[in-house]
């Protein structure tokens, strides 16, 4: 059994390839059982290990001018904070974007192999490949390792023949198409902002504030969220990044600290 | 020569595919088949032998259905086009599946021709016997595309082709007439095509038109003796046009 590297290998098959003469449907990609008494109790434990992880705040909307798309920067294992610096926004080509959150490793891979055949598809077809079959690739790979251990919680967004799309794709095969989304731990408190200031109608920097404002309350309250706040915009001419502003900082802009008067000032005691 | 033509992985000593060209006899011998491009419909029409008296003809449909907008028709031998037909309307239902869009007719063409390519190049199989025409309309753009393939594996779309007996002579009555038709016009351009060597009448022929909205219909028997008759009564005016002027001197 292998690993599916098909988006990696050259198309020229070598000389016994047993496949020749058959439907052309791919096999099912899989890959080499460890060597446990109890598998399905290794599975269950790979799962619950991973499961936490999706400790991010990550959102996107379609609005009238395109797809919105944000998340915040904080890598974390456990209670330690391994980096306040991580892409959770990943370019998989110049009109489509992928969002980060679950395992690093498995999103930033699974979304360059979705980049891979998306510029496949677009050299043999000659015309773009649409976010509803980008998003489908995605999600039937994800189905096909589904219960192995992948943690993957991605949106895709992009702009196709028929306008603005977004897809929430996750690990477990499911695929969902929609207007807003917010995924990871931080999600409930972003949702609350975005929900509440959502309009369809809304200007370009109006949306991209409104993102910036619901990464900011979401990293406020939860743990596992901070960093930096990146906002890209995706319009008909391809995505854009508008800004990225550390949430500390965005704080003190939304919540300027006010000068209180002195009432008492300290003074330096005379060297005895 | 004649040891390169059994197993057909050998090329000869001058660069031909022997079994490749067989294919292409056995094309040759198969009935006529003609697709005509128009802007808004798109035609084929196939020669058909009479039907023994006691065969079901409607179960010797010759232009068949890919797709609900995409038809093939075919010259050649009759079973391998069954088994190709059948692995492109699986291609067609998981195209849709896996991208939510239906194929476009260069892809599902692509396929077809990557299919009988596939069959020249592996061991201890023959190249399928027949060449296609595929019509139909792309899905969002909606522009209408005639292709053709043949048993080497290559394709290219045109605005009016033939295949099978006699193509060459269709293809030139083709050449000589064809121009940008519309809707009826385009029926009674392929007709006329097939008309250069096929007897006339319905029963002989079956058309079958596309158009976009409304998809492939079979055009019915009566309906293809009345488009004959017209065309008929157009040549017998065109005669009498010629011959009048020249009474005239």
């Amino acid at each position: 059994m292998k690993l599916d590297t098909s988006g990696l290998e050259s198309t020229a098959p070598f000389f016994g390839s047993s496949h020749e003469l058959n439907d052309g449907f791919s096999a099912v990609p899989s890959f080499e059982i460890p060597d446990t008494i109890d598998f399905d109790g290794f599975q269950k434990e790979a799962v619950q290990m991973v499961k936490p992880a999706k400790g991010t705040t990550t959102l996107a909307f379609i609005f009238k001018e395109g797809v919105m798309v944000a998340a915040d920067s904080r890598a974390s294992m456990g209670g330690y904070i391994s980096s306040q610096s991580v892409k959770k926004i990943i370019e998989i080509n110049p009109y489509m974007l992928g969002t980060m959150a679950g395992g690093a490793a498995d999103c930033q891979f699974w979304h360059r192999n979705l980049g891979i055949k998306c510029r496949l598809h677009e050299l043999a077809n000659k015309s773009r490949i649409s976010v509803t079959g980008a998003s489908k690739l995605l999600a039937n790979i994800l189905f096909s390792y589904r219960g192995m251990g992948l943690s993957v919680g991605t949106m895709i967004a992009g702009w196709d023949e028929t306008g603005p799309g977004l897809y929430y794709v996750d690990s477990e095969g499911g695929r969902l198409k929609g207007t807003r989304f917010s995924v990871g731990s931080g999600s409930p408190y972003a949702y609350g902002v975005l929900d509440n200031g959502y309009r369809y109608d809304m200007s370009i920097e109006e949306a991209a504030e409104l993102a910036r404002r619901a990464i900011y309350h979401a990293t406020f309250r939860d743990a596992a969220s901070g960093g930096v706040a990146s906002v890209y915009y995706v319009g008909p001419n391809g995505w854009k990044k508008l800004s990225g502003d550390d949430v500390g900082e965005l704080h003190y802009e939304y919540y300027p600290v006010l000068p209180s008067t002195v009432e008492q000032e300290m003074v330096e005691v005379a060297a005895a | 020569m004649a040891r390169y033509d059994r197993a057909i992985t050998v090329f000869s000593p001058d660069g031909h595919l022997f079994q490749v060209e067989y294919a292409l006899e056995a094309v040759r011998k198969g009935n006529a088949a003609v697709g005509v491009r128009g802007t808004d419909t798109i035609v084929l029409g196939v020669e058909k032998k009479s039907t023994a008296k006691l065969q079901d003809s409607r179960s010797v449909r010759k232009i068949v259905n890919l797709d609900d907008h995409i038809a093939l028709a075919c010259a050649g031998l009759k079973a391998d086009a069954r088994v190709l037909v059948n692995r492109a309307r699986i291609e067609c239902q998981s195209h849709r599946l896996t991208v939510e869009d239906p194929v476009t007719v260069e892809y599902i063409t692509r396929y077809i021709a990557g299919l009988q390519q596939k069959y020249t190049q592996s061991g201890g199989v023959r190249p399928f016997g027949l060449s296609t025409l595929i019509i139909g309309f792309d899905p969002y753009s909606g522009a209408p595309s005639l292709y053709q393939t043949d048993p080497s594996g290559t394709f290219s779309a045109w605005k009016a082709n033939a295949t099978g007996r006699n193509s060459n002579s269709i293809r030139e009555f083709l050449e000589k007439n064809y121009k940008e038709t519309s809707g009826q016009e385009t029926v009674k351009l392929a007709i006329r095509a097939l008309l250069e060597v096929v007897e006339s009448g319905g029963k002989n022929i079956e058309v079958a038109v596309m158009t976009k909205e409304q998809g492939l219909r079979q055009l019915e028997e009566a309906e293809i003796d009345a488009i004959v008759a017209e065309i008929d009564a157009e040549k017998a005016a065109a005669e009498a046009a010629k011959k009048a002027p020249s009474k005239e001197t």
